[in-house]
């Protein structure tokens, strides 16, 4: 299905936010899920975490970073111009009800998904902390949006530059030391940083979710290309997550996998440039 | 009765592409027949009145009928009687495991070859293509909408059946490009592209709408769909759940499922040159599995270049995948280790597959399937050195529909559950077919379940529109 593309928008260099008409996803659409899309006919599926969607206006938010060939691709798309594919909503949404108090880690990117998580979770009556790290101020996004959708924000830069210097994991743990009862634990970002705060919420026996994003094709659970080990069972990201049990997740392996196609990323982003090179006749 | 049949205990051979130059290309392996080799096949057939044939196909195609137009040279004729009962004949002429349908039955086959029934039903069909004006006549619109989830054969086959009767018809695919396992799955080589986007063109001509990209029970739930003006929803999702083996390694990196496998292959054109989607360049290939399906992986790995190893863990006989597939394997070149069971996935320090640790199988006594159990050998287990493992060991059903919509019984297996000899599912106004049902089967089974249950949606609405008034 066609989506058409309504605004986009920079947050940080190489970090865009993209508004897409889709109304049935929009219709269906709640936190935690994903969709699939890609920028060109020729070009390759890859999921995103839905950042926002509102189903009156039948539009779906995503935010993503340029970082390989479909990425590059996408980001030299124009409101006007159209996505050949955006399927969704996927994925089973996040279990956001019955928490009191929770702590919602976001790193880099993944900032774009603990903002609509905090946001359901303040709506359902739990006071929440976010906890949001980036390597510099040049990458922070969405602060305000975030300090709006919370109890307490706090900020944290790599180098200093905003907030408080150091990482998000070791902003928790002074939390967790000091006796904050949280009752569970959100974590989105990259997957070192996943795995340091399940370990950390493991040590306070604190329970700790993680949206994990593996490499996917169909995302409707027909190639298994995105399984994961979550407690000692093989899950398929795609249709049993993409949120687990961050204390049951087998992280090494969900990085080695990660790293699959690693050597052939290059010539991804070689074909997209060639494909830029020939002008917008894809459509 | 055929009065002056051809005689030769023998079919008029396929012509094929020379392994060794098919080895390295997904153009179709077999050529198909030229006229004169399709007049002088089709005089081969007695034409039984009993037909056995005819009960052996799944759709109950009038085989002795449209062969013996055929040996008269009037293949419109042909073409006719093929397409009144087979909406994809020039899918099934090349998928069809005609081994065990039709031609396991027929009288030829008790004293030399059987007719070959599938190479002249391809014949018929690509015939028919190259004919000009062919455009299938467009009903008279009956103003009824029924929705089909899933384009693979059952859908297809519903989707035409009901169209062919004037309904309004809206065809769901989850993909982009619609065609289901005969997309992602069957690979170029063996079922080129183009025939299958002829024949998706031919339903849309008929006015069959395609909604692509819509993932039925995420994008819209079966309920919205009876809510929002179709009169019956047919569910034809297929089987698209891959099995692993829960043994050890198996999230190595170079493990794939078959399915993944194909789908990078076939549907995302991974092998292309410049391709946006990647492929795991792999030297050695094994393929675990025995199927039509492990068949495919195998040929197209050849295909990208590695050498290829099948492991199935009976012997030869006990192969499951169609003699022409096993055969054509072998010709090309992917080695066969049998009675070979897979115990472990081997890995480097980076999580690459290595190899791959076996058992070397025994065959037993009979099991429930009637084909004898395969038993490890204790202390013959041997290493196969690779760095890709491909999983081609069946798929079960998607629970993603039975998941998401209330009242839909599955069994424990996640097939669709269906009322005796029909196909009605447990929510009214909800039909299902094809391996969704049945768990994974082949193509023309599946069409024969999709155009069974469009004659039962068209019972059920006309019954419903008399109760009504």
């Amino acid at each position: 299905m066609h989506a058409p593309i309504l605004q986009k928008e920079t947050l940080a260099p190489g970090i865009t936010r993209m508004v897409v008409a889709a109304p049935q996803v929009a219709a269906h659409a709640a936190v935690g899920q994903f969709v699939i899309l890609r920028a060109v006919p020729e070009g390759e599926r890859i999921p995103l975490t839905i950042a926002d969607f509102d189903a009156a206006a039948g539009t779906v938010t995503v935010i993503y970073q340029v970082v390989g060939g479909t990425t590059l691709l996408l980001d030299s798309l124009l409101p006007g111009d159209c996505l050949p594919t955006f399927a969704g909503p996927l994925g089973r949404p996040s279990e956001v009800a019955g928490f009191a108090r929770a702590a919602v880690i976001g790193g880099g990117l993944g900032c774009a998904i603990a903002l609509p998580t905090a946001a359901a979770l303040t709506r359902q009556g739990c006071r929440v902390t976010v906890i949001a790290g980036f390597r510099s101020r040049q990458q922070v996004i969405l602060e305000q949006e975030m300090a709006a959708a919370c109890e307490r924000f706090l900020l944290c830069t790599d180098d200093g530059s905003a907030g408080e210097k150091g990482f998000v994991t070791g902003r928790l743990e002074r939390l967790l030391q000091a006796g904050e009862p949280f009752d569970t634990v959100f974590a989105v970002g990259p997957l070192p940083m996943m795995q340091a705060v399940s370990e950390l919420t493991a040590r306070y026996n604190t329970p700790c979710t993680v949206s994990m994003n593996p490499i996917m094709i169909d995302g409707t659970g027909m190639c298994g290309c995105c399984r994961l080990t979550v407690g000692g069972q093989v899950r398929f990201a795609c249709v049993d997550g993409p949120e687990f049990d961050g204390h049951q997740v087998d992280f090494a392996e969900a990085i080695r996998r990660s790293r699959l196609y690693r050597s052939q990323e290059q010539a991804a982003r070689e074909a997209a440039c060639r494909l830029l090179e020939r002008g917008p006749s894809y459509e | 009765m055929n009065k002056n049949p051809n005689l030769s205990p023998t079919a008029a051979p396929m012509p094929v592409q020379a392994p060794a130059r098919r080895a390295r290309n997904f153009e179709e392996v077999a050529l198909g027949y030229e006229q004169a080799a399709a007049i002088g096949e089709a005089r081969r057939c007695l034409g039984c009145a009993n037909a056995p044939c005819r009960t052996g196909c799944p759709v109950g195609v009038r085989i002795p009928e449209f062969i013996a137009k055929v040996a008269e040279g009037d293949f419109a004729a042909a073409w006719e009687l093929l397409s009144a009962e087979n909406s994809l004949p020039a899918v099934c002429g090349r998928v069809c495991p005609q081994e065990n349908q039709c031609q396991a039955v027929c009288v030829r086959g008790k004293k030399g070859e059987s007719v070959a029934i599938g190479r002249l039903e391809r014949f018929v069909a690509d015939w028919h293509r190259t004919q000009a004006g062919a455009a299938p006549a467009v009903p008279p619109a009956n103003g009824v909408s029924v929705a089909v989830v899933g384009s693979g054969p059952a859908g297809l086959a519903c989707a035409g059946e009901l169209a062919r009767m004037g309904y309004a018809v809206t065809v769901y695919e989850a993909l982009h490009t619609p065609g289901g396992v005969l997309a992602y799955g069957i690979p170029a080589f063996r079922l080129p592209k183009s025939i299958l986007s002829e024949e998706i063109a031919a339903l849309t001509a008929m006015g069959v709408t395609l909604q692509t990209d819509t993932v039925i029970g995420r994008t819209v739930g079966v309920q919205e769909l009876l809510q929002s003006g179709f009169s019956a929803v047919f569910l034809g999702s297929g089987a698209g759940l891959p099995h692993f083996m829960g043994i050890p390694g198996e999230t190595l990196c170079g493990v794939f499922s078959a399915n993944e496998w194909l789908t990078r292959i076939n549907l995302m054109h991974a092998a292309d040159p410049g391709a946006m989607t990647p492929l795991m360049p792999a030297r050695r290939v094994v393929v675990v599995g025995g199927g039509n399906v492990a068949m495919d992986a195998a040929r197209c790995a050849l295909r990208c270049g590695a050498e290829v190893t099948v492991v199935y863990r009976r012997g030869r006989e006990e192969l499951p995948a169609r003699a022409e597939e096993i055969e054509h394997a072998e010709e090309e070149g992917v080695c066969f280790r049998l009675l070979a069971n897979p115990v472990e996935v081997l890995g480097d320090e980076n999580g690459f597959v290595s190899g791959i640790c076996c058992d070397t199988m025994l065959l037993g006594e009979p099991d429930e399937s009637g084909r004898r159990r395969p038993v490890a050998q204790p202390g013959a287990q041997f290493t196969l050195p690779c760095d890709a493992v491909i999983m081609a060991i069946g798929t079960t059903p998607n629970p993603l529909l039975h998941r998401t919509t209330p009242g839909l019984q599955a069994d424990r297996r996640g097939r669709l559950i269906t009322g005796e000899g029909c196909c009605r599912t447990s929510v009214p106004g909800v039909f299902a077919g094809g391996d969704a049902v049945t768990g994974a089967a082949t193509v023309i089974q599946a069409m024969g379940a999709g155009r069974q249950a469009a004659r039962e949606i068209d019972r059920y609405i006309k019954e419903k529109s008399h109760a009504d008034h």
